[in-house]
């Protein structure tokens, strides 16, 4: 029994790192395409995609993206999480549960919603429509993370501060923005790697500067080959530094 | 500071948020909404009540079988994914010592991060007729032919049930070790064996996790375009790979849009059947 759980675990780790390996694996391959034999090792094809400006735009458009995008909604969120856990509103209810309710929608109708909105009034598309539509993703997000840890004990900080005279917006900045920064941070964090990785709402919603997983898309149609696997690790390393920095710094200081 | 001036200025904190919400993803969701009552004479549109969309995808074969290739993939993968992952999240829950817990669930959704284009490629990679695995067992003389794995069904259900394994591992893992020790020290202390603490113990305390990450399982990957696409081949359709045909061949923002809102009906059929166990707040 116990051995059998360890093989059913050692099996399942198996799986699961079968195509990142195979994929890291073969960006180092000497040759043109990525499949046995292995040939190597050979950095040429990272040399390759980065002296590539398709990719290298690609990916700072990305980055503009994802950033501009996460701030947009840790801010929106911060503030409206604020509002309705400090202030009390008509229908506050019914406002969370329409803050929320962009989760449960699939993203490729929330780009095709936005799609058709946007082809009616004639805007065109553009990097900015793009992050318009990761805000609409990431908003939900980022206004759960922070309501979740909107807790009560931050309260009489506040009070304090408003009885010695701050003014509301200094009190959200210098004393409520502070205590909240763990939370702040969890949900631009995340917030930025699943914008990074974002795909089916960039592609409907971009023309001419596209994101990286865009331009990926596009290459993937001329098949198999080691250049892919070199992107395709890098946009991995890049999200998982990104994975282990939140996960090494933010929640570890929340949990001690 | 007076009630009313407070309600002022929590409006104002809520507003952009509120705003953002409103008009860029529920009127976006009602233009949608009427736009699957519209219809297409030649290249213009004509507003109205018209349910020729919707006829359509209950007459034309290849709409409504993608209706059903579309749920077929969605129910295999949700049911295959629950089965592999609950056995890895007990594992790692009752198995791995607890100091090694957080880093051995840390490793095993470590793929998930991974952008999901890369990650269906990446499937290509190992499944493709001169990929890892016909390599691997022709070498290992198992057989004498490469077969047939990418661009297949199959290949669709392996790449969605690799990253909805993952998705699982989490939510089940959450919901176990919230489970008192107590538990299971009761019901073998009440005689019960490690099968019987499990099915009429462990098992229904944990319904809720598993609802809960089977609901997200049937929302994502009923929704998704890339994997099909790219690990399917063309042989068969799924709803939103037909919304893609719609959208760029033929500009048919109409039957889109109605293709768009069966989806919807659907993920909202799915959220009633799981509605008693889910526990949303709790993800």
């Amino acid at each position: 029994m116990r051995m059998a759980a360890w093989l059913y675990l050692f099996v399942a780790f198996g799986f699961i790192y079968l195509p990142v390996v195979t994929l890291v694996l073969f960006s180092f391959q000497d040759g043109t395409i990525p499949v046995p034999p292995f040939n190597g090792p050979s950095l040429g094809w990272y040399a390759d995609v980065l002296a590539d400006d398709d990719v290298t735009d690609a990916l700072l458009h990305s980055l503009l993206v994802a950033i501009g995008s996460s701030a947009t909604a840790v801010l929106f969120g911060f503030l409206a999480a604020y509002g309705l856990a400090r202030h009390v509103l008509p229908g506050s209810a019914l406002m969370r549960v329409l803050l929320i309710a962009p989760l449960t929608v699939s993203y490729l109708i929330v780009g095709l919603g936005l799609l058709i909105v946007l082809n009616r009034t004639g805007v065109g598309l553009s990097l900015i429509t793009a992050g318009i539509g990761h805000v609409v993703i990431n908003l939900p997000l980022a206004f759960a993370i922070i309501y979740a840890s909107m807790g009560a004990q931050h309260e009489n900080a506040e009070r304090a501060a408003r009885d010695l005279g701050a003014s509301e917006a200094k009190v959200v900045l210098l004393v409520t923005a502070p205590m909240l920064a763990p939370a702040l941070a969890a949900a631009f964090f995340l917030s930025v790697t699943l914008s990074w990785d974002e795909f089916i709402i960039a592609f409907l919603l971009t023309r001419f500067d596209i994101t990286l997983p865009v331009e990926i898309w596009s290459m993937l149609r001329s098949g198999l080959s080691p250049r892919l696997n070199a992107i395709g690790s890098v946009v991995f390393l890049i999200s998982v530094t990104a994975v282990l920095l939140l996960e090494f710094t933010v929640l570890r200081r929340r949990r001690s | 500071m007076n009630v009313a001036t407070g309600t002022k200025l929590g409006w104002g904190f809520v507003a952009p948020a509120l705003l953002w919400t409103l008009v860029f993803f529920v009127l976006p969701l009602l233009v949608m909404g009427a736009m699957s009552f519209a219809t297409l004479e030649g290249r213009s549109l004509i507003w109205g009540f018209h349910l020729d969309n919707y006829i359509e995808l209950a007459t034309r074969a290849y709409l409504w079988r993608a209706i059903l290739v579309s749920l077929e993939i969605t129910l295999t993968v949700t049911v295959v994914s629950v089965v592999l992952a609950y056995p890895l999240a007990a594992i790692i829950a009752f198995r791995v010592p607890r100091e090694w817990q957080r880093l051995a669930l840390l490793l095993a959704i470590l793929p998930f991060w991974t952008s999901y284009v890369v990650r269906s490629y990446a499937w290509l990679l190992v499944l493709a007729r001169e990929g890892l695995v016909n390599q691997t067992l022709i070498n290992l003389g198992l057989i004498a032919e490469p077969i047939t794995l990418a661009n297949t069904r199959f290949a669709t259900v392996t790449g969605f049930v690799h990253f909805f394994v993952m998705l699982l591992t989490l939510t089940i893992y959450a919901n176990l070790v919230q489970l008192s020790p107590n538990y299971r020290r009761a019901a073998m202390d009440l005689g019960a064996n490690a099968f019987q603490t499990f099915r009429h113990v462990i098992l229904p305390l944990t319904l809720p996790g598993i609802a809960t990450g089977a609901f997200l399982t049937f929302v994502l990957c009923i929704g998704d375009y890339v994997t099909p696409q790219v690990l399917g081949g063309n042989n068969e359709l799924t709803i939103p790979q037909v919304i893609m045909v719609q959208l760029g061949r033929r500009a048919d923002f109409p039957l889109a849009s109605a293709l768009a809102i069966v989806m919807m009906l659907i993920v909202t059929l799915a959220y009633l059947a799981s509605a008693r166990w889910l526990r949303l707040d709790r993800v």
